[in-house]
């Protein structure tokens, strides 16, 4: 690959002020800064509650450049369905509507209100930041928390018994314009993901692993290259799929060993030799599967 | 233009009227008819609006507070388990100041299954912070459909009607269909002082630490104490355009009255009838129809009930360990009147999940209020074989 300057390929803009009210260290606001400035200020978010809720600032203050509706936890892409219909009933048909939830509000609580505008195909651009629990309330798990880890309601004696949900298959198989995967940790890769997205119409998703350092017992400044652990051992593949039937990797995975991704993160601390080699098996055997509809795509396409 | 419909077309039509822009609902019994023909006008164009056919009541009520936001006016309508289903969005609404209009088409909740009139769904909602409506006919739905919006968007709250399951909703009647014109001219289009905008970008929602809460809340207040004046005025201008008018209270034939039926919705005809037969035979009986139950009339109420002997409130509701419901905060309203002045008040609980409020039960209402001598202080149920 030839070598090309970060700062030429993310758009410039200020949509995201400093003075946020993030721990430090969170990937949330990054992955927000990032694509507020691929979307441009017209845009309008929806935000149910979770972290962001307080990272975009308490009233009368805003760390956010564009209108902002806060709503309830389960809501997000109802509330935005409105916005988008009235919106267009306003002849603002080019205005941006984002909903902006964690992993929470998204593979729980909000998940039928996601297949509802996702079946309806509704025009609205749909951002999971997936820190894999809880966080808002003080890290517990969700359906997003991987097998083993530890949160505060999968204590370290009995840790997440469930795998994590397949998110990305649940919505490509609505059949949904567009769906992917991202991280900040690769914002080339992001920007060019939300500036996709932002050309697609109907409703568009995006699951972003966004390392919290509180809960996944890391350091502050090691959240972004967990990140990249973590694709590299195909924890988290970067993929696109259209329309349901189009998946493609857009990112090489090295297939390195899941150990050193587990072994730096406190959440996983407990775990023995028995348990790691359980991991690597599942992230192998479900590459192989991915693999499978990779290469059916390839063959479909011949 | 005299159409004849049922109560849930009627609502329809009030919409219709009213040019509202978003949509969204879900169906259920017995409220489902007004998705249709909404469904039906949107799709025909003649009413120019998006139906957001959501999958929930939950999403029903967050889409249109999204849709509200951004400064256009917007309507649902539900129905007991719907209603419930939307409980924490109502609040989000109210919260919000956000002036959506609903109907709620009253129906008794389960357990046990049962998809007759009562109105326990929607008074359980009574601290969400809506305005509730309860209407008697179909052309007080009409009538009341278009005025809600007025309200609301006057004072930044969401409005909330009712109508009885079955007795209204499916009942045709006719109707006299406002002009178009004149309605446009009663309700202009919505002017939303705030909403999502990408030119003035605000965030609306954010977190409110302890120290500015409680001023939103008693703005809120505040917003909801001016609701009964301003339904007035609302009513006076409705009065001048269209030749009707209703009342946050209606007395009926109450003038010296010994014995005044509290009632509200449908049963109200039915005690309209009954009193024109006791009146007839030189009783001096009447009805006080009670239409708006949030805000409660208390100031209204005081005032028409002052020295009335005897009182008898006809709840088609029940809190379970207390007792009917508007006799609760009837009971409350009069408890600043002096002790002379003050009514005996018999609280009767009965209609409950569709049972039939027939002219005979409001005799042995009125039979049992003439004999009790002392206001008993549990509600007495009417008509239960225990
Ligand atoms: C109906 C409802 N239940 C529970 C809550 C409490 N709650 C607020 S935020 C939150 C967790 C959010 O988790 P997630 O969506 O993963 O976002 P994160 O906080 O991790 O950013 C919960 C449970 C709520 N606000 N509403
Ligand atoms: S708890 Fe985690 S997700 Fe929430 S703000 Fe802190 S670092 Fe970010």
């Amino acid at each position: 690959m030839s070598q090309v300057r970060i700062d030429q390929l993310i758009p410039e803009g200020k949509l995201l002020a400093s003075g946020h009210l993030a721990c430090p260290g969170c990937a949330a606001p990054l992955a927000m800064k990032l694509a507020l400035n691929a979307l441009g200020p017209n845009t309008v978010a929806v935000i149910p509650a979770s972290c962001f809720t307080i990272i975009s600032g308490p009233w009368p203050q805003s760390s956010l450049q564009v209108p902002v509706f806060h709503t309830a936890f389960a809501t997000g892409p109802a509330v935005a369905s409105g916005v988008r219909a009235a919106l267009d009933m306003q002849g603002k048909h080019d205005t941006n509507v984002i909903v902006w939830v964690g992993d929470g509000g998204t593979f729980d609580i909000g998940l039928q209100s996601l297949s509802g505008a996702a079946e309806r195909n509704e025009n609205i651009m749909y951002f999971c930041y997936d820190n894999e629990a809880y966080m808002n309330t003080g890290i517990q798990r969700s359906s997003a928390t991987p097998w083993g880890a530890w949160t505060t309601t999968t204590p370290a004696q009995f840790p997440e018994a469930s795998p994590k949900k397949d998110m990305l298959a649940i919505m490509a198989a609505h059949g949904i314009p567009y769906a992917a995967t991202a991280t900040p940790a690769y914002p080339a890769d992001f920007i060019e993901k939300v500036m996709k997205m932002k050309q697609a119409r109907g409703t568009r998703f995006m699951h972003l692993l966004s390392p919290c350092p509180p809960g996944w017992k890391c350091g502050d400044d090691e959240g972004l290259e967990l990140a990249r652990l973590a694709v590299q051992s195909r924890v988290f593949p970067m993929l696109e799929v259209e329309y349901g039937q189009r998946w493609r990797l857009t990112m090489d995975h090295a297939g390195d060993p899941v150990e050193p991704y587990l072994r730096r993160q406190g959440r996983f601390r407990h775990l023995n030799a028995e348990q790691v080699t359980h991991i690597q098996s599942e992230i192998d055997a479900r590459w192989a599967q991915l693999q499978r509809r990779l290469d059916a795509e390839t063959l479909a396409a011949v | 233009m005299k159409k004849v419909m049922v109560g849930n077309h009627a609502v329809a039509w009030g919409v219709r009227l009213a040019r509202v822009e978003v949509i969204s609902a879900y169906p259920i019994t017995p409220q489902t008819q007004v998705v249709e023909k909404l469904s039906e006008m949107c799709a025909d164009g003649t009413l120019p609006a998006r139906f957001i056919k959501v999958e929930s009541e939950h999403s029903a009520m967050a889409a249109v507070i999204g849709a509200s936001a951004t400064g256009v006016r917007t309507f649902t309508a539900s129905s007991s388990h719907g209603l419930l289903y939307m409980h924490e969005m109502l609040h989000w609404a109210g919260g919000a100041r956000l002036p959506i209009v609903m109907v709620d088409v009253n129906r008794a909740v389960g357990a046990p299954w049962n998809i007759w009139t009562d109105q326990n769904d929607s008074l359980s909602q009574r601290d969400t912070g809506w305005v509730q409506l309860y209407c008697e006919h179909n052309q007080e739905v009409v009538d009341t459909t278009v005025m809600a919006f007025k309200l609301a968007e006057a004072l930044d709250v969401p409005v909330m009607l009712m109508l009885d399951g079955f007795y209204l909703s499916h009942t045709a009647e006719p109707v006299d269909i406002p002009d178009q014109e004149m309605v446009d001219r009663f309700l202009p289009k919505r002017e939303a002082p705030y909403r999502l905008d990408t030119e003035h970008p605000h965030a609306f929602g954010g977190l409110v630490k302890p120290d500015a809460y409680m001023e939103m809340r008693w703005l809120q207040q505040e917003a909801l104490n001016h609701v009964p004046e301003t339904l007035a005025a609302i009513e006076k201008d409705w009065q001048r355009m269209f030749g009707r008018s209703y009342g946050a209270i209606e007395a009926y034939r109450a003038q010296d009255a010994e014995l005044l039926l509290v009632t509200s919705g449908t049963v109200t005809s039915t005690a309209r009838a009954v009193v024109d037969a006791r009146r007839a035979q030189g009783e001096k009986i009447g009805v006080l129809k009670v239409k708006m139950f949030r805000p409660f009339p208390s100031a209204l109420l005081r005032d028409a009930l002052r020295g009335v002997p005897r009182v008898a409130v006809l709840d088609r509701n029940v809190s379970p360990g207390h007792g009917g419901i508007f006799a609760e905060e009837l009971r409350s309203a009069l408890y600043d009147l002096p002790d002379a002045e003050r009514p005996e008040l018999f609280g009767f609980v009965l209609g409950l999940g569709g049972r039939d409020i027939t002219p005979a039960v409001i005799d042995d209402v009125i039979a049992q209020t003439r004999a009790g001598q002392v206001p008993s202080r549990e509600d007495l149920w009417v008509g239960v074989n225990p």
